[in-house]
């Protein structure tokens, strides 16, 4: 086809070479394509680009985004753990504390106890000594008397109340040595 | 075979008289409206999470700026973004459009691929090469333009120019006998299965198999084209070739 426009171009001189070129048609595939593309770009292409280009975009704000959130929860994170952390070494000093005191505590009880204790010891046998004391004296003058009157009796005589009070005592002192 | 083409002169006899096939402005036609229509209205209801046929165009978009990205660089080559979409589309639907049928009208073929003409490949094959021209102009200067002829060395400038020529021949003429062709061999088969039943028993299989072989040609054509346009782009706006 193309070939036979030269063949024909050259037997038929006499026609004008637009006449065997169908210049028409150049024309119109020219003007064709150029409206099309101009078309497509206001209609299709245009819009379609600023489209990806706004996904690109908003890609790139999702990612930088993301990043963002990352680091924040990162952040967080390890606030959270040592706030954790924290939390942990002072409820187990709180418990050391609570332990020590109570130790303490029971001691002293325990010391104050011990000291009462000894206390009520003590004053018992204070008391148990006057008592004791108490007794022997008691049991001391009520034997002198007895002696008293037991020997006025054998002797049938009365000495001096005075000098015989002090002989008997004299004698049971020695008595008491002596056992 | 052999069908007349509608021819009409306009003009006749003034300096603007010129040769219209109207067969080809009524499948260039064609082929516009198509592109158009299923470019807009792929591009209705944009989301920024694409569905159906938005899907389609984004890949389109996408395999023509990888064809831009592997012989340029991407700042310089968006420009041919829009371009190089266009072009692939209207080559492809161009191609597939004479592949269901053809129509003739009182022996004058009317419907047929408009790729199938050589004066429409070879308007585009021109176009393009003048594009490649023009923005080396445009983007390297006059100077470096016109310096490109001499490098490597000087001698070969002839060489250079012859070049260009075959490029252009090369790139129309590449497309209108693939497309061209593929329609001579769907015309016989065609005229094979009029024959009588057994033609058509006989060209049914080999007309669908060469029907889907076609589309697959189209494409690829389509591609191609696109490609070497890219790749003449870049040889003439990148100074480091």
């Amino acid at each position: 086809m193309f070939l036979d426009t030269f063949v024909l171009l050259s037997a038929n001189a006499d026609k004008g070479f637009f006449d065997r070129l169908n210049t028409g048609d150049i024309i119109a595939q020219l003007g064709f394509f150029l409206i099309l593309m101009l078309l497509l770009k206001k209609f299709a292409w245009g819009p379609l680009m600023g489209m990806m280009d706004q996904r690109a975009e908003l890609i790139a704000n999702e990612i930088d985004s993301a990043e963002k959130s990352r680091l924040e929860s990162h952040k967080l994170l390890e606030e959270q753990r040592s706030l954790l952390k924290e939390a942990r070494e002072d409820s187990q000093s709180i418990v050391e504390n609570a332990r020590k005191q109570g130790e303490a505590q029971r001691q002293e009880l325990m010391t104050a106890a011990r000291a009462e204790v000894g206390r009520m010891k003590e004053a018992a046998t204070l008391e148990i000594a006057t008592e004791k004391e108490k007794a022997v004296a008691a049991v001391r003058e009520e034997f002198v008397s007895l002696s008293i009157l037991a020997a006025s009796k054998v002797l049938g005589k009365e000495i001096s109340e005075e000098d015989n009070r002090a002989l008997i005592e004299e004698t049971i002192l020695k008595a008491g040595e002596g056992r | 075979m052999n069908h007349e083409n509608p021819l009409v002169v306009a003009f006749r006899d003034t300096a603007f008289e010129m040769t219209f096939n109207l067969s080809n402005i009524l499948m260039l036609f064609v082929t516009s409206l198509i592109v158009f229509l299923i470019a807009f209205f792929a591009t209705r209801n944009l989301k920024v999470k694409p569905t159906g046929l938005q899907n389609i165009m984004e890949w389109i978009m996408d395999f023509v700026k990888g064809i831009i990205k592997n012989n340029m660089d991407w700042k310089t080559g968006g420009q041919f973004h829009i371009l190089g979409i266009t072009l692939l589309m209207f080559i492809f639907v161009a191609n597939v459009l004479g592949l269901p049928f053809s129509i003739t009208w009182d022996h004058v073929l009317w419907w047929k691929s408009p790729t199938a003409d050589p004066v429409i490949t070879m308007t585009l094959a021109v176009m393009v090469v003048v594009l490649t021209h023009f923005y080396s102009i445009k983007l390297l200067g006059f100077k470096a333009y016109g310096k490109s002829y001499i490098k490597p060395i000087p001698f070969l400038a002839p060489l250079k120019v012859i070049e260009e020529f075959a490029n252009t021949l090369t790139l129309g003429l590449r497309l209108y006998g693939n497309i061209y062709a593929g329609e001579i061999l769907i015309g016989l088969l065609a005229s094979l299965g009029a024959t009588g039943a057994l033609g058509f028993a006989g060209a049914l299989l080999p007309a669908l198999a060469w029907q889907g072989f076609s589309i697959f040609i189209g494409g690829i054509q389509a591609f191609i084209f696109v490609m070497l346009t890219m790749v003449y782009m870049a040889h003439k706006i990148n100074t480091d070739h």
